[in-house]
Parts: C-alpha cells; sequence; structure tokens
C-alpha cells in the first residue's frame, strides 16, 4: 500500500516537472506572438510583457512585404507535385526491384543506399551547372525535379524495406486469374503500401516545405519565392525591423503547424516507422 | 520467349526508369562532376578550367585556418548536439510513456519544433537571444539571461546548440517512445518480482531492448548536427569572426562570396568522406549492441 502512495506522488512530482518543461519550451512562441502585434518601440522596450495596444497593421505590412499569398501558393505546388510524384517513382522502383532482383536492380538500390549519406553540399555547385544545361534553373518544374532526385534515395528505401515484408501469395494468384503486371501493382500492392505511403508523405513533406539551400540556388525570380526564401530576403532586406519580421514569421509558421495539428497522429506515427535502422 | 524478355524490359524501363534516371541527373552525375571539378581551379563562370590534381586539397589540409575553423566548430556542435538531444530525447520519452495525464498534449508541445525549418527557427531565436532574453534577464536579474548570446563566441556557441536541442530532442522523443511501447511490460513485471530496482531495470533491460532506437536516433542526430547550415545562417550568419561557422556554411560562403567553386567542392568532397566514414562507424558500432528479442 506504502508503494502505491509513493508512486503516486513520483507521478505526480514528474507531472508537474514536464508541464513546466513544456512551458519552457513554449517560451520561444510566446514572445514571437505578443511581440508580433506590438509597435517597434514597445517590442525594444517592453519585450516580455502583454501588449498594450495591439498593432495588426504589423501582420497586414508583413502580408505584403513578403507577398505571402505568392510564397505560400509556390510552397504548395513544389510540395504537392513533389511529394505526388516521388510516392509514384520510389513505390513502383521499390516494388521492381524487390519483386526483380536482378544484378542490376541489386547495384542500383546499393547506390541509392550510399546516396542517402552525401551532404546536399557535396553536390550542390555542379548541380547548378546540370541544372543550366536543362534549364531547371528559375522554374518550379525544374526544382520539382531535383526533389525527385534527392527524395528518391530514401524514399525508395523505405518502400524497399516495406514491401519485403509483403507477402507475394496475393499478388501470384491475382497473376494466375490474369492480372497485368501493373494491375497487380495498382490495385493489389498499392493499397497494402498506404502506411508506408503516409510515412514517406510526411518525412518528405516536412523537408521539402522547410528546404532554404536548393530553392534558392534554383529560384531567383521573385514571382517563385516560396516561403523560406521570401523571409529570408525580408530578413536581409529589414534587418532587426522586428515589427515586420515577426509577423512575417508568424505567417510563415502558420500553414505548417496548422498541418501539423491537423495530422498529428499521423505524422507521429510516420516518424516512428520512418525510423528504420540506417 | 523473347516476347517475354521485351515485356521484362518494357517493365523494367515503366517501373524503375523515372525514378533512375531523376536519380542519375540530379545526384550521380553531379557527383561525378564534383569528383572532377575539385581538382579545378572552377570558378562557375571563366570558360578556362584549369587542372590542379589534388592541388585543391593539399590547400585545405596545409592553409586554410577558415576550413580547420569550421571543422573544429562542427566537430565540438556535434559531441554536444548528439549527446544532449539523444539524453532530453530519451528522458522525454521515458517520463511521458508513463500514465500521466498530460502526457498527449506535452508530446505534442515538444514535437511541435520540428515542424517549423531551420532558417525560420533560426530567425525566430535570434529575436529570442537579442531580446528575449535581455528582457528575462531584467526581469529576475539571472546573469543567464544577460549574457551577449550571440554576440560572444562561446555564447553564440552555446545559443546554437540550445536551439538545436530545442528542435530535434521532440523527433528522437517520438522514435523513443515508440520503441519504448515496444518492450513488453510481461519482462518488467518480472523483473520487479525478482527484486529489481527502478535503475537496474533500465540499465539491464529498457536500455538494451531499446538499442535499435538508440542506433537511428545517433544516426540522425549526427547526420543533423554535422550538416547544419540554416540554423547558422539565420541565428548568427557564421559570427561573430567565424567563431560559428559549421562546414556546410564554409563550403557555401566559399563558393558564393570567394567564388572559388573548385575548391568548396573539394571541400564538399571532404565533407562527404567524414560524414560517411562516421556515420559508417557509428552505426556498425551502435548495431552490436543490439540485442535479439
Amino acid at each position: 500500500m506504502e508503494k502505491t502512495s509513493n508512486y503516486r506522488l513520483g507521478t505526480w512530482v514528474a507531472e508537474i516537472l514536464l508541464i513546466v518543461i513544456g512551458l519552457i519550451f513554449l517560451v520561444p512562441f510566446y514572445f514571437l506572438l505578443v511581440n508580433s502585434i506590438k509597435s517597434f518601440g514597445d517590442i525594444l522596450a517592453h519585450s516580455a510583457s502583454w501588449p498594450t495596444t495591439f498593432r495588426f497593421e504589423n501582420y497586414a505590412n508583413a502580408w505584403n512585404k513578403i507577398s505571402f499569398p505568392t510564397a505560400l501558393g509556390n510552397s504548395l505546388i513544389v510540395t504537392i507535385v513533389s511529394n505526388a510524384l516521388l510516392l509514384l517513382i520510389s513505390s513502383m522502383a521499390a516494388y521492381q526491384m524487390v519483386r526483380h532482383d536482378t544484378p542490376f536492380n541489386r547495384f542500383l538500390f546499393g547506390l541509392l543506399v550510399a546516396a542517402m549519406v552525401v551532404p546536399f553540399q557535396s553536390i550542390m555547385l555542379p548541380l547548378m551547372e546540370v541544372s543550366n544545361v536543362l534549364s531547371l534553373n528559375n522554374s518550379i518544374p525544374g526544382l520539382i525535379l531535383c526533389y525527385l532526385g534527392f527524395g528518391a534515395p530514401l524514399s525508395v528505401f523505405l518502400f524497399h524495406g516495406f514491401i519485403k515484408t509483403v507477402p507475394i501469395e496475393i499478388e501470384q494468384a491475382a497473376r494466375v486469374d490474369g492480372s497485368s503486371r501493373y494491375g497487380v501493382f495498382f490495385r493489389i500492392v498499392c493499397p497494402l503500401l498506404l502506411p508506408m505511403f503516409v510515412t514517406v508523405l510526411i518525412l518528405n513533406t516536412l523537408w521539402i516545405w522547410n528546404d532554404y539551400l536548393l530553392p534558392s540556388l534554383i529560384l531567383n525570380d521573385p514571382e517563385l519565392r516560396t516561403i523560406p526564401i521570401a523571409t529570408y530576403m525580408l530578413f536581409g532586406q529589414y534587418t532587426k525591423q522586428w515589427d515586420l519580421a515577426l509577423p512575417a514569421l508568424v505567417l510563415g509558421i502558420t500553414p505548417i503547424v496548422v498541418f501539423f495539428l491537423v495530422m498529428q497522429k499521423y505524422i507521429v506515427s510516420g516518424i516512428a516507422a520512418g525510423a528504420v535502422k540506417g | 520467349m523473347s516476347q517475354r524478355k521485351s515485356a521484362q524490359l518494357l517493365q523494367q524501363l515503366v517501373f524503375v526508369g523515372p525514378m533512375a534516371l531523376f536519380f542519375v541527373l540530379i545526384m550521380v552525375i553531379p557527383f561525378l562532376l564534383g569528383l572532377y571539378y575539385s581538382m579545378t581551379n572552377w570558378d562557375g563562370v571563366s570558360e578556362n578550367i584549369r587542372w590542379l590534381g589534388l592541388g585543391n586539397y593539399v590547400h585545405i589540409f596545409r592553409d586554410d585556418p577558415d576550413f580547420r575553423n569550421a571543422f573544429w566548430f562542427t566537430v565540438r556542435f556535434t559531441v554536444c548536439g548528439v549527446i544532449l538531444t539523444n539524453l532530453i530525447g530519451f528522458f522525454l520519452a521515458y517520463a511521458l510513456t508513463k500514465p500521466l495525464r498530460t502526457r498527449n498534449a506535452l508530446r505534442t508541445v515538444f514535437f511541435m519544433p520540428n515542424m517549423i525549418g531551420g532558417l525560420l527557427l533560426g530567425f525566430i531565436w535570434q529575436f529570442i537571444f537579442v531580446r528575449g532574453f535581455s528582457a528575462v534577464g531584467e526581469a529576475t536579474g539571472l546573469s543567464f539571461f544577460k549574457l551577449p548570446w550571440l554576440g560572444d563566441g562561446p555564447t553564440a556557441f552555446w545559443g546554437t546548440v540550445i536551439v538545436f536541442v530545442w528542435q530535434y530532442a521532440g523527433y528522437l522523443m517520438v522514435i523513443y517512445i515508440s520503441s519504448l511501447n515496444n518492450v513488453p511490460s510481461a519482462l518488467i513485471e518480472s523483473a520487479q518480482i525478482d527484486g529489481a530496482g527502478r535503475r537496474q531495470i533500465l540499465r539491464h533491460i529498457v536500455v538494451p531492448l531499446i538499442m535499435p532506437a538508440v542506433t537511428v536516433c545517433l544516426f540522425l542526430a549526427i547526420s543533423w548536427s554535422f550538416k547544419v547550415f540554416e540554423l547558422n545562417l539565420a541565428l548568427t550568419k557564421g559570427g561573430p569572426f567565424k567563431s560559428t561557422e559549421s562546414v556546410a556554411l564554409d563550403i557555401y560562403n566559399e563558393a558564393f562570396t570567394n567564388n572559388r567553386l573548385g575548391l568548396g567542392t573539394a571541400k564538399a568532397m571532404i565533407f562527404f568522406v567524414v560524414v560517411a566514414i562516421i556515420t559508417s562507424i557509428q552505426v556498425r558500432l551502435t548495431k552490436k549492441k543490439e540485442v535479439e528479442m
């Protein structure tokens, strides 16, 4: 009996301790939000206090300065199209590589695994040459094509590991019933891959949505800016003008935070499932 | 027979072709070109490219203090970042697998910073360090908050570490939680009956059983912290006096500020080799510690 009450006390202490740590974790968001609606003078003089006047025009200014609708639209197009194509081409490739274990496919898979540790910096400079030759520069489709190349290793790797655990018997039965290989893949294998589709989608979304370096190298046109580039440009131009910068940051993080709160369950389980051995 | 062969070839092309094409165009060809450029004096513009052999590499190892500094920063950063994110991530996961009332809300809180990219995070924290910390310092009188957080080499280093830990501890927490949930409770109960204390159970049962997660989390933390770039760019731009310039940022500056793309590519190749060696050693070492159930 003594033991259980002790345990309960311990749980309470742990709970309170964790809540305090959680609040500390949230402090940056508090500073960001309250200061985003203060006047510049108030930000400098009273950074920690609750705002006395609410200057929502800060948001209007930031909205215009980073051309928020354009940047949001570009980010959405790049993220959605890259994700859709990556899911398609890498699941198909992984399927073929597992079910058709030729020396060539084995070699290609080895190459993909090795490519997973190549840092972006190691290929970014020659990649700019390649993108020049192929006229991928300054175009959204060009940027998407780059994401297909970069995303391929991890995506194929994740699908490959998953497909290996899918029993082949159902597919063989479907083949006997006269289904083509393509029919087997799209009608039978794809539905089975659904959990892995979610995992790959989430990992790639986090990466592509937040990526700064690649789009900054490929896109120059202000009309094509994604959210990270628009934010970076704003900071370069208006250094330390916090009444403009902070609302811009809030606008920049809102879409992905909303995405997280809506999809939370899938994101967390997707990340856990994606944590296969490196 | 040959009809069947050509059908198979077509299937191979349809299934693997598109992925292989993009992968080769975007990763393989640039990597091979990079190997070539790293041995030239390429500046990105001029047509005549001179072959230097291993000249760039010799230059980097012999007389490039910036690269050496950036490398030393990255090593120190990686050691601190990997240890702290994993310890805190594991601690949070261990606590949040207990039946706490606020457990789900807290998991959300700790994971949330991950959704925001390094660049925007860096800018947010720039404000926290410059304005927020000094406001807290004035209110509480704690000298910790009154330090010149981004204005001084050592504090800027720790500032970058703090932001990195804030960002990634929650991600590792998620992986540790899912691994801890797979530890069979029967095993822990029988150890309790045998009289094992909580610490003994943790050390001799829980930790060995979650070693696969440790392998993954160490791997992720090493590659994140070794490749740290956007955080430094947004927080300090590598300053003050290049004290927080990571290798990735040094390569970027070499290429785009100094226009020495050949030299930058050579640095990037060294960077790749180091990342590959360190991560494969780590994976091999921790995999040995994994036990079969």
